[in-house]
């Protein structure tokens, strides 16, 4: 049994690009979502996508392990690097690129995922 | 109006700034607020928000923004 706040650890910790957003990247469920996904799409990111929508614990145990009250959040080897507007400046000054390469080097492979947590077990 | 609550808070947690609060839909949910403040220099982008989440978390946790954008400079 893992629990749902390990769970979402797991993710930010092993998944070298995370963004845990409302809705899936093939159907975003909110605008801000969508900005920060085409963010990081544009900077070619490796994207692993947790929907939180599916259970209202995923979105409580998320603001209380990152002390950060809104969603999506981004998350780029392990750290928070914001929301949708930061991801979004970041972005357009160069510097999401910048810490993609410092994070996973020149050579990463853009792709996008999606990974389900385990409700039943948490 | 929640305009006039968010930028009560954002200038208590900045007083010495210039807070901008836009209701983006007209609907008194979705905002956009812009804060420039000294109080934001040398802060990441992630602290400088988290400032502004903090000031505004008493909206933010019982449902009155229901969408938050947010700018910040670091300059008043």
């Amino acid at each position: 049994m893992t629990t749902l706040r390990d769970q979402i650890q797991h993710v930010i910790d092993t998944e070298p690009v995370a963004i845990f957003m409302k809705g899936t990247p093939e159907m975003p469920a909110c605008g801000n979502s969508l900005r920060a996904l085409q963010a990081l799409w544009q900077a070619g990111a490796p994207i692993t996508a947790v929907d939180i929508l599916p259970d209202p614990r995923i979105r409580q145990e998320l603001s209380a392990l990152t002390d950060w009250p809104t969603v999506p959040q981004i998350f780029v080897g392990g750290e928070l690097i914001g929301g949708a507007d930061i991801t979004e400046e970041l972005h357009a000054s160069g510097e999401l690129s910048r810490k993609l390469d410092e994070a996973l080097g020149s050579e990463r492979e853009q792709s996008v995922g999606v990974l389900a947590l385990d409700l039943a077990a948490a | 109006m929640a305009v006039d609550l968010l930028r009560t808070l954002l200038l208590e947690a900045f007083p010495e700034g210039s807070v901008e609060v836009v209701d983006r839909t007209g609907t008194g949910d979705h905002f956009h607020v812009a804060v420039a403040s000294d109080a934001f220099v040398g802060l990441s982008l992630v602290e400088q928000h988290r400032l502004v989440n903090r000031a505004l978390a008493g909206p933010l946790s019982d449902g009155t923004i229901h969408e938050l954008r947010i700018t910040t400079k670091g300059s008043a």
